[in-house]
């Protein structure tokens, strides 16, 4: 195996001899050019720390840039420095440790049994050496890194002496294992190669260095004058002043968020980007570029639908095809194939590159492509155009469940949209007023495999959240199969081959009748030996044509509509996938949308302003019953006992039973309509919808109370102080299609502002529980045994789901047998 | 073999319908079949779906936390929806509790629900105090009550509340605290006002409502230890939902179940369709360990051996501070481990290994163990 793995990652503390073993350049001067713009010897960007500048080579190995990752320097301080990350430990290793004889301050017999030993002592805060009997002083920590004894302070120099003298034994008894306790004191620097922090040349050609290099040249001058201040024999004050600056400087370099600390900025005013500040949050070190990663052989363009391609299609402009490539494997049965593309190079179907056996990659171009395409041998390969029936992930963000990204067959197409077909809008929260989305060609035939047969868009139908269809029908395709299902519709032989030609089965005009049903088309692609009974959206128990009964693969009665073919119900789709399989459904589902979409364009649908209207005598009643309510309301108000909050739940109540009644209203009165139909079948809009339309609006509630904010004891000036009614905290008594008054219009978008607003402020929030949920569950998965185990093979459940159903395989979670 | 819950509604359904022997083992061998088909592949990311499963819809939530619920004609605060299931995923100690008593069949009866509930509901000396004022020149609190025997009630204040003198005569109280000026005065009333008289302390209001066939009183505020030991309630049917309390009173196990209960709750209030399975899994992650854990930095996530995965998730410092510390090792067998080496992670199609060794092989040696 050519392949090395990595088994684990121990993490530790460099100690100086090895920060002096590892280092190329002791640094000592703190100017970092000479007046030629050359990297001075000793300087913060010696060239035998590495090279950033293209045309140089490093003087430690002589790689030019890419070759040389670089190499450290080392700083010997003037005077030692606390490690400002480990002043808590090396606080606790104090406080733990006897001031005399450096002893944990714990006897011996309970030192081997205690697990956490240190955080023990530390908290035990023990008075009297058990070892020497020394009497203990108090050590106060001064957070980041100055400690004191009493009131005296200890510099970095004493901590280190006392922290050398712990002995080995005492270091693992307290599960210390990172290093020698005074390595957390500096005496040595390791300084960062240039390549950490390479410098920017801008366009004016001046130089602008990294943070880190602005702050290690802060650290190296305020050494120098450290330095030369003890050589001059300065007094004790300028020396602690000056020691402590170099121990704010270092400080800040390794952190420059410590809360104590003022930050150390840039001449800007912007605060300073330094080591631990490039490790976390969201774009830092860990979550941007370690766990998120950038790839390549990807696409990115705006989506448009496209009903006539399969559920497990994309359509990929011919454009993103040049550009996207599949390596190919030359072996002697596809050797003339791959050199027609090679041939065609940047023309489409052509090819980009060709890999030779010993890894060197070559560029096809017009002008080479011909000794390309005689030079290649078995072992060559040729990374060729994208062709039709490729594999591809497609996705689109926020990537919230796995249907997000899926594996769709490659179609070229024209034009420079991505075309999906409509039925898959629905897993991955698509639609086209301007959506983008991402595809990714997976290189490696494992690879390829493997998203074939486990992110194919068939093998996703059925969401794991509840175990029913995800991917199914929706609007018009609802819309539609309700109009051919419906009990009158008949067809003439002529536009029953108009249709099947529309979609392209021509194969199934040899069993065309003279007239056919609409039933009859449609079950002309469900499997033949179906047999399944369920109720309709519309299912009132008298109604006959309430329930769908289908025998043998014909529709004996009932319409089609979402609950046959929706999302989360689909019993239909549900059925075909648990009874026939992957491509029976994806074929379906294929012939169903196409069928349904030609149906609804044949036969046109739209609403109008006018079919919303309701009788003389409706509007009448809804009329009465707005007076009805607000009368109660007056009369409750007029007759108020008590408990304010009670009146209001009331007056609630009141509103509530108001949009009910005038629901039932409605329902009875509004013809059948094709706004009605969208309504009935769930193909779009609801009953709620019309009657905001046609009757009133009703209640706008903010907060999920009524409306009561705005002035003191009002909402609004028109109205009279305290005033309880319905009018005065929001209620709309008109219909969108009659129009609001000015109140209920203010009131209105009171309503929609706070959903708006809701909506804005909800992803935040949802987000990152999605993070901390995905984290907290992420290493759980399903052992050859059955059990549920997280990484380190704890068992969290003895038998997955408790009866080892995996939803994203069963009928909405349970067993479905007829 | 089927699950018995299966089983048993396979034995429900042949008796309603009359099955012969025959159809039953007819049905059960197909019931079976399906089974076997619907299992769990081995390497699913069981975790991660379950996840998706519970926050994809988590992101349809209505934002507003409180619902004012109707109950009885009067309203209470529930917290509902998203903040609702971030307050059980934090597990947190404090929040909107609220209980279920269910009382034993003697007393399901609307006037003796209500007396149980009155003498579950915490009385305070707010709750008889009619008129109260402070005398500001005499520094000098006097409240007048009622319902409540002086004596008592001038012993019970004293034994409580320090550094004061009572007189007072009839239904008033005259209270003399040892403070000067009106900030520690009104510190003093509230203290007394507050103070705890009947009842149990953390009930703060009671409704009685009838449910199905039986009366039950809904609580705000909740003390399961001390409920249960009330003699009227029915322990069996009582429900609480504080998660805590119940570990400590009922085990792990009963809130495990209550976790379970809530999430569900908490979704299907908002319409939404998640698998019991997926919810399962994440209340078992947060109690299999015998204690109520949070999901998050301070719970289970906290908690995780592998030091890249935490500092990947939060306080990045603070982990790899540490691990240097303490000279941790990283075995890298999670997932975000191995993503960050750039390794196939060990779960999926990624959990099948080679036991073979091809070096050793050649050689035609045998692998030893």
């Amino acid at each position: 195996m050519d392949i090395m793995k990595v088994k684990g990652i121990k993490f530790g503390f460099l100690s100086p001899k090895m920060i002096k073993e590892m280092s190329a350049v002791r640094i000592e001067h703190a100017e970092l050019y000479d007046p030629d713009g050359y990297p001075i010897d000793s300087g913060l960007t010696d060239l035998r720390l590495g090279v950033v500048d293209p045309g140089l080579r490093c003087r430690t190995c002589g790689g030019t840039i890419g070759q040389c990752t670089g190499h450290f320097g080392h700083l010997e301080l003037t005077k030692p420095v606390i490690h400002p990350l480990f002043g808590k430990h090396v606080y606790m290793i104090l406080k733990a440790t006897c001031r005399e004889c450096s002893r944990p301050l714990m006897s011996n017999e309970e030192l081997k049994v205690t697990s956490n030993s240190l955080k023990e002592i530390y908290k035990r805060k023990p008075s009297v050496c058990p070892h020497c009997n020394e009497k203990q002083k108090i050590v106060e920590f001064q957070k980041p890194t100055t400690f004191r004894e009493g009131k005296v302070e200890i510099n970095p120099e004493e901590v280190r002496q006392r922290l050398e003298k712990i002995s080995d034994d005492d270091l693992k008894l307290l599960k210390i294992n990172g290093g020698r306790p005074e390595w957390f004191v500096f005496t040595i620097l390791p300084i960062p190669p240039v390549t950490v922090r390479p410098s920017i040349t801008l366009e004016t050609g001046e130089r602008s260095e990294d943070d880190i290099t602005h702050k290690l040249v802060d650290v190296v001058r305020i050494n120098e004058r450290f330095r030369k201040n003890l050589e001059l024999g300065a007094p004790d004050f300028i020396i602690a002043d000056i020691w402590e600056l170099l121990q704010y400087h270092i400080s800040t370099l390794v952190d420059n968020e410590i809360s104590t600390l003022p930050p150390a900025r840039h001449r800007s005013g912007r605060a300073l980007k330094t080591f631990v500040q490039r490790l976390g949050k969201k774009e830092g070190r860990f979550r941007g570029h370690l766990s998120g990663k950038r790839v390549n052989f990807s696409a990115r363009t705006v989506i448009s639908p496209d009903p006539m391609i399969s559920i497990n299609e994309v359509g990929v402009p011919d454009e993103i095809a040049v550009e996207l490539t599949v390596p190919i494997k030359v072996n002697s049965g596809n050797k003339e194939d791959l050199k027609k593309y090679i041939l065609n190079g940047s023309v489409y179907p052509g090819a980009n590159y060709i890999i030779r056996p010993d890894n060197i990659r070559k560029k096809i171009t017009e002008e080479n492509k011909k000794d390309i395409s005689e030079e290649i041998e078995n072992g060559y390969t040729v990374e060729r155009h994208l062709i039709d029936g490729d594999i591809s992930i497609f996705n689109r963000q926020p990537s919230l469940h796995r249907m997000s990204m899926m594996c769709h067959r490659v179609r070229i197409m024209p034009y420079k949209t991505f075309r999906l077909n409509l039925a898959v809008t629905i897993p991955y929260n698509a639609d086209f007023d301007g959506d983008e989305m991402n595809l990714h060609i997976p290189q490696k035939i494992e690879a390829q495999i493997e998203a074939d047969m486990l992110m194919r868009v068939e093998k996703n139908i059925r969401s794991p959240r509840y175990g029913l269809p995800i991917i199914a029908c929706k609007q018009d395709h609802i819309t539609g199969c309700y109009l051919l299902t419906k009990k009158d519709t008949k067809l003439s032989k002529k536009e029953v081959m108009e249709l099947l030609f529309a979609i392209g089965r021509y194969d199934l005009i040899s069993e065309i009748k003279e007239t056919t049903t609409g039933r009859e088309l449609f079950s002309l692609f469900l499997p033949k030996d179906l047999n399944i009974t369920f109720r309709t959206s519309t299912f009132e128990p008298d109604e006959e044509d309430g329930m769908v009964v289908i025998k043998d693969g014909q529709i004996k009665s009932g319409v089609i509509d979402d609950r046959a073919l929706g999302e989360r119900k689909g019993k239909l789709i549900d059925k075909i996938h648990m009874e026939y399989g992957d491509n029976a459904i994806r074929e379906f589902l294929d012939n169903i949308t196409k069928l349904s979409l030609e149906v609804i364009t044949r036969n046109g649908f739209s609403i109008s302003l006018s079919e919303q209207d309701i009788s003389e005598n409706a509007e009448k009643k809804i009329e009465e019953l707005l007076e009805e309510c607000d009368a109660e309301t007056n009369k409750l108000i007029k007759s108020q006992k008590g408990d304010k909050k009670e009146l209001e739940s009331k007056i609630q109540q009141i509103s509530g039973t108001a949009a009910n009644s005038a629901g039932k209203i409605i329902k009875k009165e509004l013809p059948f309509n094709n706004a009605v139909i969208m309504a009935k079948t769930g193909a779009r809009g609801s009953y709620v919808n019309l009657i905001q339309m046609c009757a009133f609006v009703g209640q706008e509630a903010l907060e999920g109370e009524r409306i009561n904010r705005g002035y003191i004891g009002r909402t609004l000036p028109h109205f009279k102080i305290d005033d309880l009614g319905l009018k005065a905290h929001g209620f709309v008594f008109h219909g969108y299609k009659k129009g609001l008054d000015p109140f209920e219009f203010f009131f209105d978008a009171i309503n929609s502002r706070e959903n708006l607003m809701d909506k804005s402020l909800h992803t935040r929030h949802s987000g990152y529980m999605e993070r901390r949920l995905i984290h907290a569950l992420q290493d759980l998965y399903v052992k050859h045994d059955g059990t549920v185990r997280d990484s380190v093979d704890r068992i969290v459940q003895f038998k997955a789901g408790e009866d080892g159903i995996d939803p994203a395989k069963s009928s909405g979670g349970k067993i479905i047998i007829d | 073999m089927l699950p018995k819950k299966i089983l048993d509604e396979i034995d429900v359904f042949a008796s309603k319908n009359n099955m012969s022997e025959a159809q039953k083992k007819n049905l059960m061998q197909r019931t079976e079949e399906r089974y076997k088909k619907m299992q769990y592949e081995a390497g699913e990311s069981i975790g991660i779906v379950a996840a998706q499963s519970i926050s994809e819809p988590a992101t349809q939530m209505t934002m507003r936390s409180y619902t004012m619920a109707t109950q009885s004609d009067r309203l209470s605060k529930v917290t509902q929806g998203l903040p609702r299931l971030i307050e059980i995923f934090d597990a947190r100690k404090t929040f909107e509790k609220n209980m279920i008593i269910h009382l034993k069949k003697e007393y399901n009866d609307k006037d003796k629900a209500r007396a149980v509930a009155k003498k579950i509901k915490c009385a305070r000396i707010r709750d008889f105090v009619v008129s109260d004022s402070i005398d500001l020149l005499e520094m000098r609190l006097e409240i007048e009550m009622e319902k409540l025997d002086m004596d008592e009630t001038k012993e019970h204040i004293l034994k409580h509340v320090k550094d004061i003198e009572i007189s007072g005569r009839g239904q008033k109280l005259n209270i003399k605290p040892k403070v000067e000026d009106l900030k520690g005065m009104r510190k003093i009333k509230e203290k007394i006002f507050n103070l705890h008289i009947s009842g149990i302390a953390e009930i703060e209001d009671v409704f009685v409502i009838k449910e199905k066939d039986s009366w039950v009183i809904h609580t705000s505020g909740a003390s399961l230890k001390k409920v249960l030991m009330v003699d009227e309630v029915d322990i069996s049917k009582t429900r609480s939902n504080d998660i805590y309390e119940i570990a400590e009173v009922l085990g792990i196990e009963a809130a495990r179940n209550t976790i379970l209960n809530e999430i569900r709750k908490t979704l299907e209030e908002q319409g939404l369709d998640v698998d019991v399975r997926h919810v399962m899994l994440l209340s078992d992650i947060m109690t299999f360990n015998g204690s109520v854990k949070a999901i998050g930095r301070y719970g289970v996530s906290g908690e995780k051996s592998s030091v890249l995965a935490k500092a990947n998730f939060e306080e990045t410092k603070k982990h790899l501070v540490n691990a240097a510390f303490f000279g941790e090792e990283d075995k890298l067998r999670g997932i975000t481990e191995n993503v960050m080496i750039g390794q196939i992670a060990p779960i999926g199609t990624g959990l099948v290994t080679l036991i073979m060794d091809p070096e050793k092989l050649k050689k035609g040696v045998k692998k030893e163990k």
